[in-house]
């Protein structure tokens, strides 16, 4: 009901008594198909396309040519568009509705930025074009670069790496890099990770060669000050921080922390991933951070591609710069971009990362993002952005215990735990009865320091109706679990499969197709 | 044979020179069904608080520190195939690992069972 329907009239939608329905022949309901394997729907002699079989034989005739069939599933050209267009009706996307994966900014992806993203200009570039065919390509590159150098406060942005995780590992090699620029590589070999830190931040640091220290967190879900400060020593090369952290709260002691880590000749690494509760406010540049990745896929709403793809540019401070990784977009004299791509103009570059440039169509998108909003706008975005996670956390912790409610106002994510749940009943039960109500799952089990975490971050692309309608169904969903409702034990029961067994799924896997 | 605990849920079963590791019945409880557990080499050194094994559930990664530093001499391979005996039986069937103690005196900062008893009651 609203001021256009003030009746909130709905044209009929049928009979729904429950008699009413029976199983289909084809297992279809309605316009919710249901859709087999491709194996299953394919045939070995089946093919989408007419070869003459004559054409081409003669040369093959003299290649070494396979006797077994290939045992590929052959389909017709409809037969495929059918199967995954049927399969992307079961998937959840954005489009959708409310996405409230906390730590992933969901935003909506634009649809202007996708018309600048297929203009011919960039969508058909070669990254092996001569440079000079490529000055508009080029100059995309280096305007984003300057917006996100301004946005950050920092020296220089690395723009190569294509994702978050990509962008931590140019970070700590760029940290390597100068360590082993001041002769302590060997001295300096640990990494502090907070326990409030992102997930691939200790992962990354591994990886790296470093080895991971962890810093407790305090009981309002920040930082443990002073047993950071008291870790430091010369065999610390940094820290990475994640701020706002996971736990929905903004690091208020992150300039301290930076000195110190200074004083004691380390390096502050910042994960950027929740960069989009502060955009256009803090400057990470002002608080000593020296590098951060900036997932473009989440502040900067290029769509998340489902593994890619995707681009996490890298801020340097003025200490890490000359060690970012080629090829690199700078300007000359004139203002004008030009790449460099030969180490021997920049000899302190610790490599590439990359083959190329970076992710052009990341990069159209997120410049034509910035450029519709422009600075005011990105300063409201981070607003919104914490304005609505605030809203849910207000409008739930009554029914959902809040862990952090009392550590001040969360940033762009709220946190819940599953505390006063009914004997039995788990986090993992409402993430399953949010399917039922046609929701994506928030981030559940995440932090690891909240028993039974939900972290859910709205964004601020949500209108205040769309959160309300989540707020009731979390709400009915949070007594369902207090009261121990057996039902909710069954949910999903209106999703195209009952719950999973995830547990043998992830001891028995089967990865690959084979008949039973 | 006398068993001590660490805040981190860790078992140590001492005898003599030799101990056995695991995790804590609580500690099983808390992470859900386990799906895989990643061991150290047999040969592999250790210091106390070394994070040194990696078990999987299907709520969470989570390391395994060493209760006590020393030399591994056995780890349970039915783990491999079974990693579902944490759960069932997380301090017996499912331990993790055996090892020969650097330094027995380690010991004597980790908790005994009504003091772990006490430390998860708190939690």
């Amino acid at each position: 009901m609203n001021d256009l329907n003030p009746s909130g009239w709905r044209p009929s939608t049928g009979s729904s008594e429950p008699g009413a329905w029976r199983p289909t022949v084809t297992g279809h309901r309605a316009l919710e198909q249901d859709e087999p394997l491709l194996f299953e729907i394919g045939s070995l002699d089946g093919c989408g396309v007419d070869f003459d079989e004559d054409d081409g034989a003669e040369m093959l005739d003299a290649l070494p040519r396979r006797t077994t069939p290939v045992a590929l599933p052959g389909l017709s050209e409809p037969e495929a568009v059918r199967h995954y267009t049927r399969l992307s009706r079961q998937n959840y996307a954005i489009d959708l509705g409310l996405f409230p994966l906390g730590s992933c900014t969901m935003k909506h992806n634009p649809r202007l930025n996708e018309k600048v993203a297929r203009m011919p200009g960039f969508a058909s570039v070669h990254p092996l074009q001569p440079q000079q065919t490529v000055e508009g390509a080029l100059e995309v590159i280096a305007q984003l670069a300057d917006w996100l150098v301004a946005l950050t406060g920092m020296a220089s942005v690395a723009m190569t790496p294509k994702a978050g995780a990509h962008g931590e590992l140019c970070g700590l090699l760029a940290i390597r890099a100068a360590l082993e620029a001041r002769g302590e590589a060997d001295a300096r070999r640990v990494i502090l990770v907070p326990e409030s830190a992102h997930g691939t931040n200790p992962a990354t640091a591994a990886f790296a060669g470093f080895t991971v220290a962890p810093i407790p967190a305090n009981p309002d879900g920040r930082i443990d000050l002073a047993a950071l400060l008291e870790r430091l020593g010369d065999d610390v090369a940094g820290v990475m921080i994640t701020n706002p952290n996971t736990c929905g709260l903004f690091e208020r002691d992150m300039k301290t922390i930076a000195d110190a880590v200074h004083a004691a000749g380390g390096y502050v690494y910042c994960d950027g991933a929740n960069f989009n509760a502060v955009v256009g406010r803090v400057r990470p540049g002002d608080l000593g951070v020296d590098a951060m990745h900036i997932n473009l896929h989440k502040t900067f709403s290029t769509p998340h591609g489902g593994g890619g793809p995707g681009a996490g540019p890298v801020v340097l401070s003025q200490a890490l710069a000359p060690f970012a990784p080629l090829p690199m977009v700078v300007r000359d004299e004139a203002g004008k971009p030009r790449l460099i791509e030969d180490p021997a103009e920049r000899t302190d570059a610790f490599g590439r990362m990359c083959a190329f440039h970076g992710q052009m169509g990341m990069f159209t998108r997120a410049l034509a993002y910035i450029l519709t909003h422009g600075a005011d706008g990105l300063r409201q975005v981070s607003g919104d952005a914490v304005l609505n996670a605030n809203y849910l956390l207000a409008s739930l912790k009554d029914v959902l215990d809040a862990p952090f409610a009392e550590s001040g106002a969360c940033m762009h994510e709220a946190l819940f735990s599953d505390a006063g749940f009914a004997e039995g009943f788990s986090t993992l039960d409402l993430a399953k009865g949010l399917i039922d109500e046609g929701f994506h799952p928030m981030t559940v089990y995440f932090p690891l320091v909240v028993h039974g975490a939900m972290l859910v971050e709205p964004t601020e692309t949500e209108s205040k109706a769309a959160l309300d309608q989540f707020i009731a169904a979390m709400r009915d969903l949070a007594r369902r679990a207090k009261d121990g409702d057996p039902a909710l034990k069954a949910a999903p029961v209106h999703a195209p499969r009952r719950r999973l067994d995830e547990t043998l799924a992830a001891r028995k896997p089967r990865l690959v197709w084979k008949e039973a | 044979m006398p068993r001590y605990f660490t805040r981190d849920h860790e078992w140590i079963e001492v005898d003599g020179p030799k101990a056995r590791v695991g995790i804590t019945d609580y500690a099983q409880s808390q992470l859900g069904d386990i799906t895989y557990v990643d061991l150290p080499a047999v040969g592999a050194t250790m210091a106390r608080g070394d994070s040194v094994a990696v078990i999987d559930s299907v709520k969470a990664a989570s390391d395994v520190y060493a209760p006590a530093g020393g030399t591994v001499t056995a780890v349970n391979a039915a783990l491999e195939e079974a990693p579902e005996l944490v759960n069932a039986s997380a301090e017996a069937d499912g331990w993790l690992w055996e090892l020969d103690l650097a330094d027995p005196v380690e010991l004597d900062e980790l908790l005994d069972a009504a003091a772990y008893t006490d430390f998860i009651a708190g939690l």
